[in-house]
C-alpha cells in the first residue's frame, strides 16, 4: 500500500491541500481588496492606493500589518467569549466554504455529492458571526446592524435557494463537478444561456428564465454578502459602522477578511452555477492531448477569469448604485425575487418534464 | 472503523453537552448559541451515518434560518431573570415528573427499537425499486414521492395552514399610514406629477 493511501498519509496530504487552497485564497483576497479599492477610486476619478509597493499593490499587506499590531480593546460591557468568538466563526465559515469549490478539474479539497447544499448551508451560517458580534458588543449601533443583517440574510437566502434549485434541475445533480461538466461546450451551453447539453441547443428557450435567474442570483449575492447597495448592516450614514463599531485590531480584520472571502465565494459560485465554471467558452476537445496538470491549470485560469469578472461587476455595482432603504430591500427580496424565482422553478421543471428529464 | 468511532463519540459528546448547556445557561442568548452547536453536531452525526443530504438540510433549515429567528427574537426580549427564577422551587416537582415520563418513554422506545433491530421496520430502498448506487437525495425523493406521497402532501398542507394563520394573525392595515406604492411611482408621468404655472412677479400661488 502506498504511503499516501494510509490514514496518516491521507491526513497529511489533505491538510497540505487545505493549506495550499487557503494560502492562495488569502493572497487572492489581498489583491481583490486592492482591486476593489482601485475600481472604487477609478469610478470616483481618484487614484486609490498608490503608495505601498509598485502601483500600491502591497497596500493590503500594509493594512494587515497595521491591524495586527494595533491594541485589542474589548468593551467593558461586552460578552467577552461571544465577542471574540464572532469574528473567528465568520472567518472559519468563509474559508471553510472553499473546501468544495470546483476551482479546476480534480483540484477541489472535497468533491462531495451535496456540494452545492454545503455551500448554501455554510453561506447561510455566515450571518451568525455578524449577529453574535453585534449582540456581544453591548452597544446600540452594532445591535441594530446585526438585527438588520439577520433579517436581510434570511430574506435573500430564500431566493438564492430557489435559483440554485433551477440550476440543480438543469444539471440533474447537486455535485458541483457534475454541474460544471454539464455546462461544457460553447458559451451557449452555460446555464446562464439555458444550459443545453454539449453540441445541442435543446434547452435554448430556457435562456428566457435562466438569464434573469443569473441576475437575481448576482443581486441576492450582493445582499447576502452585505455589499453595497445592500450594506444596511454597516450603513455608515445611519449606523456608523454597524456590527463592527466596537471592533478593532485583529478581530475587525477577521470580519473584513470574512466579508471579502464571502464576496469572492459568491463570485466563484456565480461562475460555477451560471458561467460554466472551469470550462472555456468553446469546446475543449484539445485538452485530451494535454497532461492532466496542464488541463487543470487551463481550467483554473478560466475559473479565475470568470470569478474576477463577476467580482468586477460586483465592485462596479458598489461604486455606482446608491444604498437601498431598508423597506425597499425587504420588498425586493420578498415581493419581487421570491415570487419570480418560485415561478422560475416551476417553469424550468415544467420545461424539463416536457422535453424529457436529463440523464 | 476506529476513526469513525472517535468522530462519533466526539460529536455525540458535543451534542449532549451542548444540549445540557441549552437548559443550564443563564443567558437566553447563550442558550440559543448552544442550541445551534447542538444542531450543528447533530448534522455531523447525520454525515457519519451517510445521510449527507439530511445533514445539509438540517444545517440550512435549522441552523441557517430557524435558529437565526430564535436568536433574533431572544435578543430583542427584555427578560427579567429574577422573575424567571422565582417559581423555580414550586414548579420543580411537576417539571421532574414530566421529565421522568419523557425519559421513561424514550428508554422504552429505544429499547423496543434496539430489541427489534434498528432498521427492521424501515423500508429498504430496494423495495421501492431503487438501487444502492442512488445518491442520498434521490433515494429520499423516490420514497417520498411514491410510498409517502399523501403524508408528504398532508405535511405541506399543515405548513400552508400554519403560514396563512401566521399572516392572518399579524397582518393589519392601519388606516392613515403613508405607504410607498411602487406602482404609482412607476406610472407617474410628467403630466400627472408636474404642473407648470405661470407666476407673475409679486404673486404667490393662491391655493
Amino acid at each position: 500500500m502506498n504511503f499516501w493511501e494510509t490514514p496518516v498519509g491521507w491526513t497529511i496530504l489533505t491538510v497540505a491541500h487545505i493549506l495550499a487552497v487557503t494560502v492562495v485564497l488569502l493572497l487572492t483576497i489581498a489583491f481583490i481588496i486592492y482591486g476593489d479599492r482601485k475600481i472604487f477610486a477609478g469610478v470616483q476619478a481618484r487614484k486609490g492606493p498608490n503608495v505601498v509597493g509598485p502601483f500600491g499593490l502591497l497596500q493590503s499587506f500594509a493594512d494587515l500589518g497595521k491591524f495586527l499590531i494595533k491594541e485589542l480593546v474589548i468593551p467593558a460591557g461586552a460578552d467577552k467569549a461571544v465577542y471574540l468568538l464572532a469574528p473567528i466563526i465568520s472567518v472559519t465559515l468563509a474559508l471553510g466554504a472553499w473546501a468544495v469549490m470546483p476551482i479546476a478539474p480534480g483540484w477541489m479539497v472535497s468533491d462531495i455529492n451535496v456540494g452545492i447544499l454545503y455551500l448554501f448551508a455554510v453561506s447561510s451560517m455566515g450571518v451568525y458571526g455578524i449577529i453574535m458580534g453585534g449582540w456581544a458588543s453591548n452597544s446600540k449601533y452594532p445591535f441594530l446592524g446585526s438585527l438588520r443583517s439577520a433579517a436581510q440574510m434570511v430574506s435573500y437566502e430564500v431566493s438564492i435557494g430557489f435559483v440554485i434549485i433551477t440550476v440543480i434541475l438543469i444539471a440533474g445533480s447537486m455535485n458541483l463537478t457534475d454541474i460544471t461538466e454539464a455546462q461544457a461546450g460553447w458559451l451557449i451551453n452555460w446555464n446562464m444561456f439555458g444550459g443545453s447539453k454539449e453540441g445541442t441547443l435543446n434547452n435554448l428557450p430556457l435562456i428566457l428564465i435562466m438569464f434573469p435567474m443569473g441576475v437575481i442570483f448576482f443581486i441576492s449575492g450582493l445582499a447576502e454578502t452585505n455589499r453595497p447597495p445592500f450594506d444596511l448592516p454597516e450603513a455608515e450614514s445611519e449606523l456608523v459602522a454597524g456590527y463592527a463599531v466596537e471592533y478593532g485590531s485583529t478581530p475587525y480584520m477577521l470580519f473584513y477578511l470574512a466579508e471579502t472571502a464571502n464576496i469572492v465565494l459568491m463570485s466563484g459560485l456565480m461562475a460555477v452555477l451560471f458561467l460554466g465554471g472551469w470550462h472555456a467558452p468553446w469546446p475543449e476537445g484539445y485538452l485530451a492531448a494535454w497532461p492532466a496538470w496542464l488541463a487543470s491549470l487551463h481550467g483554473l485560469v478560466f475559473y479565475a477569469l470568470k470569478t474576477f469578472f463577476v467580482f468586477f461587476m460586483n465592485a462596479m455595482v458598489r461604486s455606482i448604485v446608491p444604498r437601498y432603504r431598508y423597506d425597499q430591500l425587504m420588498r425586493l427580496g420578498w415581493k419581487v425575487f421570491l415570487p419570480t424565482s418560485l415561478v422560475a422553478v416551476f417553469a424550468v421543471a415544467g420545461w424539463l418534464v416536457y422535453t424529457g428529464l436529463p440523464g | 472503523m476506529a476513526l469513525q468511532a472517535i468522530a462519533f463519540y466526539l460529536m455525540a459528546l458535543v451534542t449532549v453537552a451542548a444540549g445540557f448547556c441549552v437548559v443550564s445557561a443563564r443567558n437566553p442568548v447563550h442558550s440559543v448559541l448552544w442550541l445551534i452547536l447542538a444542531f450543528f453536531s447533530a448534522a455531523g452525526l447525520f454525515v457519519l451515518m451517510g445521510a449527507e443530504f439530511l445533514a445539509m438540510l438540517l444545517v440550512v433549515v435549522y441552523v441557517g434560518a430557524v435558529a437565526v429567528l430564535f436568536l433574533f427574537v431572544v435578543m430583542m426580549l427584555d427578560v427579567d431573570f429574577t422573575a424567571l427564577r422565582q417559581g423555580f422551587a414550586r414548579y420543580m416537582p411537576l417539571g421532574l415528573v414530566i421529565a421522568g415520563f419523557l425519559a421513561a418513554e424514550m428508554v422504552l422506545v429505544s429499547a423496543t427499537v434496539a430489541g427489534r433491530g434498528a432498521a427492521a421496520d424501515a423500508k429498504a430502498p430496494a423495495a421501492s425499486g431503487a438501487d444502492s448506487a442512488l445518491s442520498n437525495a434521490e433515494a429520499i425523493g423516490r420514497v417520498l414521492y411514491t410510498d409517502y406521497v399523501y403524508f408528504f402532501q398532508a405535511a405541506g398542507l399543515v405548513l400552508l395552514v400554519a403560514m396563512i394563520g401566521a399572516i392572518v394573525l399579524t397582518l393589519r392595515h392601519k388606516p392613515g399610514v403613508k405607504r410607498q406604492v411602487i406602482m404609482n411611482q412607476v406610472l407617474r408621468t410628467p403630466k400627472t406629477g408636474m404642473r407648470i404655472r405661470d407666476l407673475k412677479p409679486g404673486e404667490g400661488i393662491g391655493e
